[in-house]
């Protein structure tokens, strides 16, 4: 036991000493998640979009005009008919279509109540939201105004439609994204470097002549590397909390738990592939193309899995993030508990254990 | 000097490694009493890693019989590791811990306590004159000093037997011979010394030298005994006698 903590206190001071990759190491989620924070938050100005107007009426004239006063709108007063609104979609002319139906005037000054139809492209579902966002406030501000001025209440309801991405995947997935990417990177960089360095410096060779055991090796290699994976886990959180507002909903105990399962999976294919490396580069870039690529392409973050050829859905099944994230989909974003992740978990489990026990197996062979 | 009262602290007999028909190493049989300073010579690719890996109990030997400090290479392994010191010619410390932190971190390994470290530490820094770089990170160090204390690192535990595997590399001829008065130092304390190298200038400084050539061993005696035998002024010379007839290719 006391050649193990020295073993893990040897670690630490390695990962302390080296500024530059603690820095990177925790420079790399705030990064990723303040940029993105900030390409979320930032007004969206001058977007094209369409208005065709059935009605032509006092009020539609009006509220036409509000919208072309704001500054987040340009109008493309060509597109009229519905084809060409199809076309002007389409080719990215258009970012989203405000219809007034033609018996808009009519229903409003009877009913107190008409509808405008509200089209957006939502392929960009970042930049479909914020307008959509805007053209609703912009008609309840006018709403507010015209009830005031005719002293009764008229409502003018928005009903929105989103084209091609109708469920807005994007905006609340890429924190899930940053959480299974950055933790599976930094892990299995962090680990396979970590080991393969020792192979380099000869230090392997000396361990190995030592009566220190192989599985103390790993246990002191992992140990540093599952902690800061777990600060990085909450500094993502927090900075989500803070600058996204997007909270954990639901229990933070479970996504603590399945973040930890998650995180020891990918310690354990950073040991698999310090196995395999010979030079601490050769470790790198095996983490950075072996890891990268399929999770940020299998993952399910970026590209809708649903959408890809059959082959590329059956071997998503094999890349970890992409139950890691459809879990902190579940936990972190609709506050569902652990009877709705349960598989995912299972699954989870099952990998981190297999992983483990065959890069313990090799690890052995080796020495 | 070695000592010929104790029993031998290395002994072999036809130990042998095979990997499938290759036969890396084949029937070495000799033994090290304690205190001796062993040269083991040999051509690269002539099997002397295999030999030394096995004899550290890192590789498992495919027939013959090899004792270690009394133990078993096949069953004792992990006894033998408790009784044996290793370096190697990359000097295996850490660059970014400090000189002190190093040896804390190879007696740790070995499960001395604190206390013990601390005393050792103490009487390392001493006996290499480091005292005042105690705090000092190794890649600060010059390339001698590194060397000086990766072998007193590789014998902070008190070993029976420490192995060195070419430890001279790339360092100038002065301070190579610095090194040798600490080898000599520790032999004198009753360490016994199992050195590879490819100088042969270092060969004479061995009590005894054993010359492989394409897995066997194909000299064996004290530097003087040697030339005397193979009729030559100087090891250079021996060894280059033995080894141009390698039918291995060095791998």
């Amino acid at each position: 036991m006391r050649q193990l903590i020295t073993f893990i206190r040897k670690e630490f001071l390695h990962v302390f000493r080296d500024r530059k990759t603690l820095l990177m190491l925790f420079g790399l989620p705030i990064a990723q998640i303040v940029l993105f924070g900030f390409a979320l938050s930032n007004e969206i100005k001058n977007s094209r979009i369409a208005i065709t107007d059935y009605s032509k009426d006092a009020v539609t004239e009006q509220l036409i005009s509000k919208i072309a006063s704001s500054n987040y709108f340009d109008i493309q007063r060509t597109v009229q008919s519905a084809t060409q609104l199809e076309a002007a979609f389409k080719k990215g002319d258009i970012r989203m279509a405000v219809i007034f139906p033609a018996n808009f005037g009519n229903d409003l000054v009877h009913t107190g109540k008409a509808t405008i139809q509200v089209i957006a492209d939502a392929s960009d579902p970042n930049l479909a939201t914020t307008i959509t966002n805007y053209i609703t406030r912009l008609v309840n501000d006018f709403n507010t105004q015209t009830a005031l001025a005719a002293g009764k209440p008229l409502q003018i309801l928005p009903e929105m439609q989103f084209l091609y991405n109708p469920e807005l995947r994007g905006a609340p997935n890429f924190v899930p994204g940053v959480m299974a990417l950055v933790l599976m990177l930094v892990c299995t960089m962090m680990t396979s470097v970590a080991i393969v360095k020792e192979k380099e410096l000869g230090t392997m060779e000396i361990l190995l002549v030592s009566p220190f055991k192989p599985i103390y090796i790993i246990i002191s290699k992992l140990t540093p590397n599952l902690l800061i994976s777990v600060v990085n886990l909450f500094i993502i959180l927090i900075l989500s909390s803070v600058f996204l507002d997007l909270h954990v909903k639901g229990s933070i105990l479970l996504l603590t738990f399945d973040s930890i399962l998650f995180i020891l999976t990918s310690l354990s294919i950073g040991l698999l592939l310090s196995i395999n490396a010979k030079t601490q580069q050769a470790a790198m870039m095996g983490s950075m193309m072996g890891m990268m690529l399929p999770t940020m392409l299998l993952t399910g973050f970026l590209f809708p899995i649903e959408n890809m050829p059959l082959a590329l859905q059956v071997l998503s099944n094999l890349v970890p993030s992409r139950w890691y994230f459809i879990i902190v989909k579940k936990v972190m974003l609709k506050g569902l508990g652990i009877t709705a992740v349960w598989k995912e978990t299972l699954i989870l489990t099952g990998m981190c254990l297999f992983l483990f026990a065959i890069s313990l197996r090799r690890f052995k062979i080796r020495l | 000097m070695p000592s010929l009262n104790t029993p031998p602290v290395i002994t072999t007999d036809k130990l042998t490694k095979r990997f499938g028909h290759f036969v890396a190493a084949s029937e070495l049989t000799f033994q090290v009493a304690k205190g001796e300073i062993f040269g083991f010579l040999g051509a690269n690719g002539a099997g002397k890693t295999t030999a030394m890996r096995m004899l550290c109990g890192l590789l498992k030997p495919s027939s013959g019989k090899a004792t270690i400090a009394g133990f078993d290479v096949y069953t004792q392994t992990e006894k033998i590791k408790r009784r044996i010191g290793y370096m190697s010619q990359k000097f295996s410390l850490y660059d970014n811990l400090t000189v002190s932190e190093n040896i804390r971190f190879y007696g740790g390994i070995y499960g001395m306590s604190t206390a013990e470290i601390r005393a050792k530490t103490a009487e390392l820094l001493q006996e290499l004159q480091l005292e005042k770089e105690a705090k000092t990170l190794v890649s600060d160090l010059p390339l001698g000093w590194k060397q000086k204390l990766s072998f007193s690192v590789s014998i902070v535990h008190n070993p029976d037997i420490v192995f060195l595997d070419e430890p001279t590399g790339g360092v100038d001829p002065v301070t190579r011979r610095q090194f040798w008065d600490l080898i000599y130092h520790a032999a004198d304390r009753g360490v016994t010394i199992f050195v590879t190298t490819h100088y042969m200038d270092e060969a004479e400084y061995c009590n005894r030298v054993s010359i492989m050539v394409d897995g066997v061993i194909a000299a064996l005696d004290s530097p003087s005994r040697l030339k005397q035998q193979f009729g030559h002024d100087n090891m250079e010379d021996v060894f280059y006698e033995l080894a141009r007839n390698a039918k291995r290719k060095a791998d």
